[in-house]
């Protein structure tokens, strides 16, 4: 059977990808980033995933506002890389797990949690700057990945409570996958930001290292915190932290091991929160 | 029953939400068509021109010839869409998101390296954090203002 080992939890912000892509990592600003996952590559070089389930969130490149699906899972065999408007990123293409994919939707649906199956879609720095920071510039991407989009661009975003909820069903449907595939589910974006008006730039540090507790000791709790509240104290794209909810949700209720844990202010506009939670 | 939008009365804050989306509809839709390389090319050669293909208000037209990110926020635009005109222009998203504020870009990127805006009077409207109304537009901006 197929079983989920680990979590990860990473902001993606496209700066970041560039500061790779131009090969600024070395200068002192983004080292400070980057200096955070010199242990999460190593670790990924250890704990090599059969498959990685990664939810991100699109930013006005597949969906613009013709289609805003509010979970969207891809079911292809591969994914080109979005154009943003700055060209596409320089990294591999994403190759798809279609069986697995089409088992989780398939799973997911019938438990309640209307998905839209995507087959063609290109994918943006939410889903490869985590890819970036957890695996370097590799030729090729150590494995393959499943695309799980989430709306946090248009309010409402779906609640903490409904993505924690999704990714139970994700994680029961992984498990009932015959192929003793071992999955990585990944959740993405945040923390603390905000990129528009007067208040652009804010930053809560002390309330994301709080979230960052309350996800590894109490997610189901944390889970029932309303929209508000991260809006109002982690800023108006903070809000994109309910996507970790879903990567914590799939996870056992047995206390997770933490096997990293990072914080740092700031990358561009963006407070970057880091972790690692195995399975005991 | 009217919905209930509790983030109203955030400070400096506007929140992409149905009412925000179906007014900006065109604005944003506008902005994705610059995903294009060569209608970026064309919009850049004339402007004016190019947003005229479009049926968006004046008040969008103008936000956008003039650069003024928070004009076309309060018109219905999304920062993400938007930031497709800040890659025409050839601008980060840090560039952008200073530019709403009034600071200069060293100032919002020193305040950032500070460790960000702080929470402490922005959470709600009427305390007397610097993303206030009332204190309006911030850093050289501002100065020049006072």
């Amino acid at each position: 059977m197929a079983r989920i080992t680990a979590s990860v939890y990473t902001s993606h912000v496209p700066a970041i990808g560039a500061a790779l892509d131009l090969g600024k990592s070395d200068e002192p600003y983004w080292k400070r980033v980057f200096d955070g996952y010199v242990f999460s590559k190593q670790w990924m070089r250890e704990n090599k995933p059969d498959v990685i389930f990664l939810v991100y969130n699109d930013h006005a490149n597949a969906f613009s506002l013709e289609l805003i699906p509010t979970f969207a899972i891809g079911t292809a065999a591969e994914y080109e890389i979005a154009d943003e408007g700055w060209g596409p990123r320089p990294v591999p293409k994403v190759i798809g797990h279609p069986e697995l994919a089409s088992h989780i939707a398939q799973s997911v649906i019938q438990d309640d949690f209307d998905l839209t199956i995507v087959n063609k879609m290109p994918v943006d720095h939410g889903l490869t700057v985590p890819l970036s920071l957890m695996c370097g510039q590799p030729q090729a991407w150590p494995c393959p990945v499943i695309p799980f989009a989430v709306n946090v661009v248009q309010y409402p975003v779906p609640s903490g409570r409904r993505c924690f909820n999704l990714g139970r069903a994700i994680g029961k449907a992984v498990a009932s996958y015959d192929e003793p595939l071992n999955v990585h589910i990944w959740g993405t974006g945040g923390m603390s930001h905000q990129l528009q008006g007067p208040r652009a730039g804010l930053i809560n540090a002390e309330w994301d290292n709080r979230f960052l507790d309350r996800l590894i000791a109490e997610p189901a709790a944390l889970s029932q915190m309303p929209h508000i509240e991260y809006v109002r104290e982690a800023g108006s794209e903070g809000i994109e932290l309910v996507m970790w909810l879903i990567a914590r949700g799939a996870m056992s209720d047995n206390a997770p091991r933490v096997r990293h844990r990072f914080f740092h202010v700031p990358a561009s506009n963006t407070a970057v929160g880091h972790l690692i939670l195995e399975e005991q | 029953m009217a919905l209930d939008k509790p983030y109203k009365n955030i400070p400096g804050t506007t929140i992409f939400d149905a009412e925000q989306s179906r007014k900006g509809y065109w604005l944003n839709q506008f902005c994705m068509s610059l995903m294009k390389a060569d209608n970026r090319a064309r919009f850049k050669a004339k402007e004016r021109a190019y947003l005229d293909e479009w049926p968006m208000t004046e008040e969008q037209k103008q936000g956008v010839l003039t650069r003024d990110l928070n004009r076309c926020i309060a018109a219905g635009g999304n920062i993400y869409f938007l930031a497709k005109i800040g890659a025409t222009d050839g601008k980060s998203f840090q560039q952008m998101a200073g530019s709403m504020t009034g600071m200069t870009e060293e100032e919002y990127r020193n305040m950032m390296i500070g460790g960000g805006r702080s929470i402490q009077g922005n959470r709600h409207l009427g305390e007397d954090g610097d993303a206030q109304p009332h204190r309006q537009p911030q850093g050289a901006a501002g100065r020049k203002a006072g």
